[in-house]
C-alpha cells in the first residue's frame, strides 16, 4: 500500500475532507453531552457551543432518580441480554446444521429461509398473527418474532463455511456427534462472528422502538427504553422529575432531555469501538454471496 | 433375482439408518429455527387474505366474508384514498432522494479513505464515521431537534449570531424533506464503506504501481483502477437498493416526523400503522402493505434482469 508517488496536495485534500466528516458525525452528539453537562441558566441564554458552561450534574441526578427512566433502563437492558442470548442460539442452530453439505433437503431449507428476505407478509398480518398468539401487548412479544434475523444467519453460515472440512470430518471419524463437533470445533473458532452478531443483535434490540409502539402500546410498564424517549424528547415538558422537582424552565427540560439522552447512547458509544475490528470482518462475510 | 433385490433393499435400509444415525442431531437443530421461520414468516402469509376479505376481529381469516369486487374492494379503496396516494408519492420520493444522494456518497467516501496516507487517521476517521450507524432514529431525532429546532437549535443560534435568517430545517415541508435526506446520508455513509474497503482490498496493488510507472495522475489511477475495482460491487449494492424503492422502514421517518411536515413525511409503513393499527381498517393496511410487498419483488426482479443484461453477476 506504499502510494510515495502521489502528490502532497492531494493528501491534504484527502485529509481535510476526512477531519470535515470527523467533526460532522462527532460534533452533534458532542454538542449534546455538553448540553447535559450545562446549567439550565446557559442553556436558556443559548451560549452552549463546545464546552459545558457553568457545569450542572443536576440533569443527570434527576434523570437517574426517576423511576419510570431508570427502570426502563434495567429493563431494557435486560431485555436486550436475553434477546442477544435467544437470538445467538437460533442463529447458530440455523446456521451450523446448514454448513454439512452432505446434509439432504439443505437447499430446500436454505430456499425456505430466502423467501423470507425478498417477500415479507406485511405488518398486519403479523399484528394478527401476534394477536391470535396472545402476544400483543405482552412483553414476549419485543423478543420472539424477530429473533432471527436472515442476514445475519447468513454472515454465521458463510463464516462456519470458511473452517476447514477436515477439521469436522476427522472428529466425524472418531465419533463426535454433531453437537460435539459444534462446542468442541466451531463454536471455539467462531468468537469473532459472535461477537459481531451478538453487537448486531443487541444494538438491534437496546435501539428499537416500533415493535413495542405496534404490538405492546398498553403495556407502559415494559415499554423499552427507546420509546420512552420518543415520548420524552417529544413531550414539550420532560420527565416527572423535572417538574417536581420545580425544575420547568425550558432550559432545564433542555438538559434533561439531552441527559436522557446521552444515557441511552453512552452503553453503545463505549462499546463499538472496541468490535470495530470484527464487525467489519462480519460485514464484509455478509457482502459475501453464502 | 428376488434376493438380490432384497438384499439391495437391505443395504439401502442400513445406509438410511446409519444416514439418520448420523445426521438426526442435525435436524432437530434445525428444527427450532424452522418452526420459528414457519411461525413468524409464513403464517403472516396466509393473514394476506384479509386484504381481499370483509376484516372481522370474531373470525379466522378463512371465515371472513370476501370483500366487494371480486376481493378487490380494498384495493380500489386504496387507490381513490388521498392520504395512499400521497403515501405512495412520499415514499417513492424519500427513497428516490436518498438513493441519489446516499448511494454514492459512501463510494466516494471509501475511495477517499483508500488515498489517505496515514494509517493511524484512517482507523480513528473509520470509527468516528462508524457511530452514527449504531444511534437509534429516537437518538438522533433527538440530537437533530437539539441542533436544528429553528428558535433554540444551536445551527439556527449561529445562523442568528452572524445575523441571518434561521432555516426552518424542520418545520417546512421541503425543508424537512433535505432534513430527512441529509440524516439518513449521514447515519449511513461511514457504515457502508465497509463493504466498498473490504472490494478495494481486493485490487492488485501493483496495477497502482504499473500506473505510477507510467506516470498517472492520482484521479486517473481512481478513475482507472479504483472505480473497475468496486464496479461488482456497486451493481450488486444498487440492485438491492432499487428493490428497497418502494420499501419503507418505519423507525426513521416516524421519529423524525412532527405535525407540520406530515404532508410529505407520511410514507406507507405509516400509512399502514395509522390505518390498520391505530384506526380499524386492516383490510386496507392489509392491501396496501401486500401491494408494497409484491411491487418491491418486480423492482428486486427487473433490476437484476438489467444488471444481467449488462453482463453483470447480479444477485441470481
Amino acid at each position: 500500500m506504499v502510494k510515495s508517488k502521489n502528490s502532497k496536495t492531494g493528501d491534504y485534500v484527502v485529509v481535510a475532507i476526512c477531519v470535515v466528516l470527523i467533526l460532522i458525525c462527532f460534533l452533534p452528539v458532542w454538542n449534546v453531552f455538553v448540553r447535559s453537562l450545562s446549567s439550565p441558566a446557559a442553556l436558556v441564554r443559548s451560549d452552549v457551543y463546545l464546552w459545558p458552561k457553568e457545569l450542572d450534574l443536576t440533569a443527570y441526578s434527576l434523570v437517574l432518580k426517576d423511576a419510570e427512566y431508570t427502570w426502563a433502563l434495567a429493563w431494557t437492558a435486560m431485555l436486550t441480554v436475553g434477546c442477544t442470548f435467544l437470538s445467538m442460539t437460533l442463529t447458530t442452530l440455523c446456521a451450523f446444521p446448514l454448513v454439512f453439505d452432505k446434509l439432504k433437503g439443505r437447499k430446500l431449507v436454505n430456499g425456505l429461509i430466502l423467501v423470507t428476505i425478498y417477500f415479507n407478509a406485511g405488518t398486519i398480518p403479523s399484528f394478527l398473527l401476534f394477536h391470535n398468539l396472545n402476544l400483543i401487548n405482552s412483553p414476549l412479544v419485543l423478543a420472539l418474532p424477530y429473533s432471527l434475523s436472515v442476514f445475519n444467519m447468513i454472515i454465521m453460515r458463510t463464516f462456519l463455511q470458511n473452517i476447514p472440512d477436515s477439521l469436522r470430518e476427522s472428529a466425524e471419524i472418531d465419533g463426535a456427534n454433531p453437537f460435539q463437533i459444534l462446542f468442541s470445533i466451531y463454536i471455539p473458532l467462531s468468537t469473532s462472528v459472535i461477537a459481531t452478531l451478538s453487537l448486531f443483535y443487541a444494538v438491534g434490540r437496546w435501539n428499537g422502538y416500533s415493535d413495542a409502539l405496534m404490538f405492546m402500546n398498553r403495556n407502559k410498564k415494559y415499554y423499552p427504553i427507546q420509546l420512552l424517549l420518543y415520548f420524552i424528547i417529544q413531550s414539550k415538558e420532560s420527565v416527572d422529575a423535572a417538574t417536581q422537582e420545580g425544575f420547568s424552565s425550558p432550559g432545564a427540560s433542555d438538559a434533561i432531555k439531552a441527559a436522557t439522552v446521552m444515557i441511552a447512547t453512552i452503553p453503545i458509544l463505549m462499546v463499538y469501538p472496541w468490535l470495530q475490528r470484527f464487525f467489519i470482518h462480519g460485514v464484509t462475510l455478509g457482502a459475501m454471496k453464502g | 433375482m428376488l434376493a438380490e433385490t432384497r438384499m439391495q433393499k437391505a443395504a439401502k435400509r442400513y445406509k438410511t439408518r446409519m444416514y439418520l444415525k448420523r445426521y438426526w442431531m442435525l435436524y432437530a437443530m434445525l428444527l427450532i429455527p424452522l418452526v420459528y421461520f414457519i411461525i413468524f414468516k409464513y403464517v403472516p402469509m396466509t393473514y394476506i387474505q384479509v386484504a381481499f376479505k370483509k376484516f372481522s376481529i370474531t373470525k379466522s381469516a378463512w371465515e371472513m366474508e370476501w370483500a366487494k369486487n371480486s376481493g378487490l374492494e380494498y384495493f380500489i379503496k386504496a387507490f381513490s384514498n388521498r392520504d395512499f396516494l400521497y403515501a405512495v408519492r412520499n415514499t417513492l420520493m424519500l427513497n428516490a432522494l436518498g438513493l441519489v444522494f446516499g448511494f454514492p456518497a459512501p463510494i466516494l467516501l471509501a475511495i477517499v479513505l483508500n488515498e489517505l496516507p496515514y494509517r493511524r487517521f484512517k482507523r480513528i476517521t473509520q470509527t468516528v464515521a462508524y457511530m452514527p450507524h449504531f444511534l437509534s432514529w429516537i437518538i438522533i431525532s433527538g440530537l437533530a431537534l437539539q441542533l436544528l429546532a429553528t428558535r433554540f437549535g444551536l445551527v439556527n443560534i449561529v445562523l442568528r449570531n452572524m445575523g441571518l435568517e434561521p432555516i426552518q430545517f424542520l418545520d417546512k415541508p421541503a425543508n424537512w424533506v433535505w432534513t430527512y435526506v441529509f440524516l439518513g446520508v449521514w447515519q449511513s455513509v461511514g457504515w457502508n464503506t465497509i463493504i466498498y474497503l473490504a472490494a478495494l482490498t481486493g485490487i492488485n496493488p501493483e496495477l497502482y504501481e504499473a500506473a505510477a510507472v507510467d506516470g498517472a495522475s492520482r484521479l486517473r489511477k481512481i478513475w482507472h483502477i479504483t472505480l473497475p475495482g468496486l464496479r461488482s460491487t456497486i451493481v450488486i449494492l444498487l440492485i438491492l437498493s432499487l428493490g428497497q424503492i418502494i420499501g419503507s422502514e418505519f423507525d426513521r421517518p416516524y421519529a423524525l416526523t412532527n405535525t407540520l411536515v406530515t404532508s410529505v413525511s407520511n410514507v406507507l409503513s405509516i400509512f399502514v400503522y395509522n390505518y390498520g393499527i391505530k384506526g380499524t381498517q386492516q383490510s386496507l393496511a392489509t392491501a396496501v402493505g401486500f401491494f408494497q410487498s409484491v411491487i418491491g419483488v418486480i423492482f428486486l426482479v427487473n433490476a437484476n434482469l438489467i444488471a444481467r443484461r449488462f453482463d453483470e453477476r447480479g444477485l441470481w
